[in-house]
């Protein structure tokens, strides 16, 4: 399946966003964190600062977000991961709301609730969790109810190789297969659960392998590509949306950067992450992109100034928010 | 155990038109989720067993045949996956009803249930309603031994973000499960086996009374005054308020009057209710079947030492409940853990004969 010259410059588009995003929000989130901001003795204070707690950041993988999300609609459905920001990108939740929420202020998504890791956009179908493996069974869930309303709305469950090993992986593509659901499973194998590595954590080489135990095709996407990516989840996309059913995709991509931000990454090889930058997926779109004559660098350039932009005035929206009010803290527990 | 040869006495609504008809419990639990299914189309059932079996505890009885296997879905033993797939399906505004089998199996599936169920209206700011029931079975005194025997509602009511619905009879079990599908929030509703009214085990009989054919509600955070007394309260839920209803006819006997107090639900709780029946005795005893630790008896205890101040108790707080050990399995072992009837006088006339 090609993708069409919309399509592209879309992808182009997206992940020019989400690396730009996810550069800044690197910096970002050091402020406040470091000597001589924070309390003595402390080489770094995961507190502080405007953006506290934990930081998952997906440079590296957002051909899986835009491959996959390029074929979905508003009415398809989302559920992501701790490190989810590049699913939330491609599925269009608006950039300034979500990164208020992430900076914990009242005009964010979840009004300050949720943060980096709960983004949830019910207008866009969205959200995330950091439980690993809790997105698969709620996915089917979507694509249950889609089922019963009539619809060929379609669910897409992102997932680590790492979760892939949650009972939860196995119960939910068992039933989805049983049931006929239209989930697409897509898993992203970007090698580490933290600082274990695939191939002392699974007992098959490749996930997808597994999908025929459960019923399901199961498709190998072997480079990080935006445009393989984009054929694979095309077929299962369109697959399930044709009532046939779901299936599991794994595609092999790359993380940039830590598990967390701050995360000294003692665990990798020494010039691993080098040689992950020297096979960057984005400027390897570009040039896809101008061999195909759909954009020339001027136009790409332009769409990563924009990015820019966005990036810029998310932030911006951000910092210039209000905090919620400290008695906010006790509502909304329940509808 | 031997069958209750009385029943509390629970009035049904005197404005109730249609004809009063005895349900047991269980009767009343499927009666309830029909017709919701009836009038709307959004309702399903998820479980093991809850088709063609009717549910293991004869919660679904009879709904199989009337709404067909796209509304009732037997499930295969995936509670994590069709917990999940609960949340899913009410997120995209349908109305599912999980059945957890036995609530001692939450194990296995608590992540979707605490982390997520739960928590989900609240880290999206209020955006995100997750209209679902998960009905659940609990309860012991028949030999089921410590992994099939629990009650746990303490443990749900515990963590933020579940409404925790326990009735005590057929009456108010249909009226909490009409409520609990038609609430926007998740509701998790606890059944006590022993008071279902099955054929095949010993049930207390006042759980078994009359209930109008037509739909009705009752509120959540409204307890029930079991029987009205003047000299203790004794505060309690579930096939206990059956126990307790025993007691208080034994103490009566005695010339002890004793106020019993249905919770009927734990979120919301209705502290006022309780609070106004021990500010009008001045004794509390708070009998659970769930664990005595860190759990229901402690909560209602500290909800009246904090008003000391407006509540003048005569008598120390005493509580009863299943005291820090897993369920035995032997009938004597299993007597002595859960809080009995014999307990339940034993320890009012404890409070009738101490002073503070």
């Amino acid at each position: 399946m090609q993708p069409t010259p919309e399509h592209l410059r879309w992808m182009y588009e997206k992940m020019s966003l989400i690396r730009q995003y996810e550069e800044t929000m690197a910096k970002v989130y050091l402020e406040g964190k470091l000597p001589p901001h924070i309390q003595k003795g402390l080489a770094f204070d995961i507190g502080s600062g405007p953006v506290p707690g934990e930081m998952h950041l997906s440079a590296g993988q957002e051909p899986v977000a835009v491959g996959v999300c390029a074929h979905l609609k508003r009415e398809d459905s989302v559920v992501g991961t701790h490190r989810a920001h590049h699913f939330a990108i491609a599925k269009g939740v608006p950039l300034d709301r979500m990164t208020a929420e992430i900076f914990g202020k009242e005009t964010g998504l979840g009004h300050g609730k949720g943060g980096h890791m709960h983004l949830f956009d019910a207008e866009h179908k969205f959200g995330c969790s950091g439980i690993v493996g809790a997105s698969m069974p709620q996915a089917c869930g979507f694509a249950l109810a889609a089922k019963k309303l009539g619809k060929d709305w379609v669910s897409v469950a992102f997932f680590g190789e790492g979760a892939a090993n949650q009972g939860a992986f196995h119960e939910s593509l068992n039933l989805a297969a049983l049931w006929k659901l239209p989930v697409v499973f897509v898993c992203e194998d970007n090698k580490w659960a933290i600082s274990v590595e695939k191939s002392v954590a699974t007992a098959v080489l490749r996930n997808s392998d597994r999908a025929p135990a459960y019923g399901i095709p199961g498709v190998h996407v072997d480079h990080n590509d935006a445009l393989e990516v984009y054929a694979a989840a095309g077929e299962a996309v369109a697959r399930a949306r044709r009532g046939e059913g779901p299936t599991l995709i794994e595609v092999k991509t790359d993380r940039f950067f830590g598990h967390f931000q701050g995360d000294a990454e003692a665990y990798r090889p020494k010039g691993e992450v080098e040689e992950l930058h020297r096979h960057d997926p984005i400027p390897a779109l570009a040039a896809a992109i101008k061999q195909r004559g759909v954009a020339d660098d001027a136009a790409l350039e332009r769409m990563r100034g924009e990015a820019g932009r966005q990036v810029d005035a998310a932030f911006a929206f951000a910092r210039s928010s209000v905090y919620p009010q400290p008695a906010a803290a006790l509502q909304h527990v329940f509808a | 155990m031997a069958l209750a040869t009385a029943t509390t006495a629970v009035q049904a609504k005197p404005e109730a038109a249609a004809a009063a008809r005895r349900l047991t419990m269980a009767q009343a639990m499927s009666e309830a989720i029909g017709s919701e299914m009836e009038r709307d189309p959004k309702v399903f059932v998820m479980g093991e067993d809850i088709g063609k079996y009717g549910g293991i505890f004869s919660a679904t009885s009879g709904l199989l045949d009337r709404f067909g296997k796209e509304r009732i879905m037997d499930t295969p033993i995936s509670e994590t996956a069709f917990l999940g797939t609960a949340l899913g399906a009410a997120a995209e505004g349908m109305r599912p009803i999980a059945e957890l089998m036995f609530v001692d199996f939450f194990g296995v599936c608590m992540d979707q249930i605490y982390n997520h169920i739960a928590k989900n209206t609240y880290m999206s700011g209020g955006t995100m309603r997750l209209p679902l029931v998960i009905t659940t079975a609990i309860g012991g005194g028949y030999g089921d031994a410590a992994q099939h025997s629990q009650c746990l509602y303490g443990l749900f009511a515990h963590v933020p973000g579940l409404k925790v619905v326990v009735p005590s009879n057929a009456y108010d079990a249909k009226g909490l499960m009409i409520s609990a599908i038609r609430d926007d929030n998740p509701v998790m509703y606890f059944f006590h086996k022993g008071i279902m009214g099955l054929p095949w085990m010993a049930y207390f009989e006042g759980s078994t009374n009359d209930v109008p054919a037509e739909a009705y509600t009752l509120p959540f955070g409204k307890a029930r005054i079991a029987r009205a007394g003047t000299d203790l309260t004794i505060v309690t839920i579930s096939q206990m308020v059956h126990k307790a209803a025993l007691a208080a006819e034994a103490l009566q006997r005695e010339g002890v009057s004793a106020e019993v107090i249905d919770l009927r639900t734990l979120v919301p709780l209705d502290v006022d209710g309780v609070l106004a029946s021990v500010a009008k005795t001045g004794r509390l005893l708070v009998a659970d079947e769930d664990y005595l630790n860190f759990g229901l008896t402690g909560e209602i205890a500290a909800l009246v030492a904090e008003r000391l101040d407006t509540i003048r108790l005569k008598a120390p707080v005493r509580r009863l409940g299943v005291p820090g050990v897993p369920i035995p399995y032997s009938r004597p072992l299993e007597h002595a853990a859960i809080p009995q009837v014999e307990s339940i006088v034993a320890a009012c006339k404890q409070l009738m004969g101490t002073r503070l």
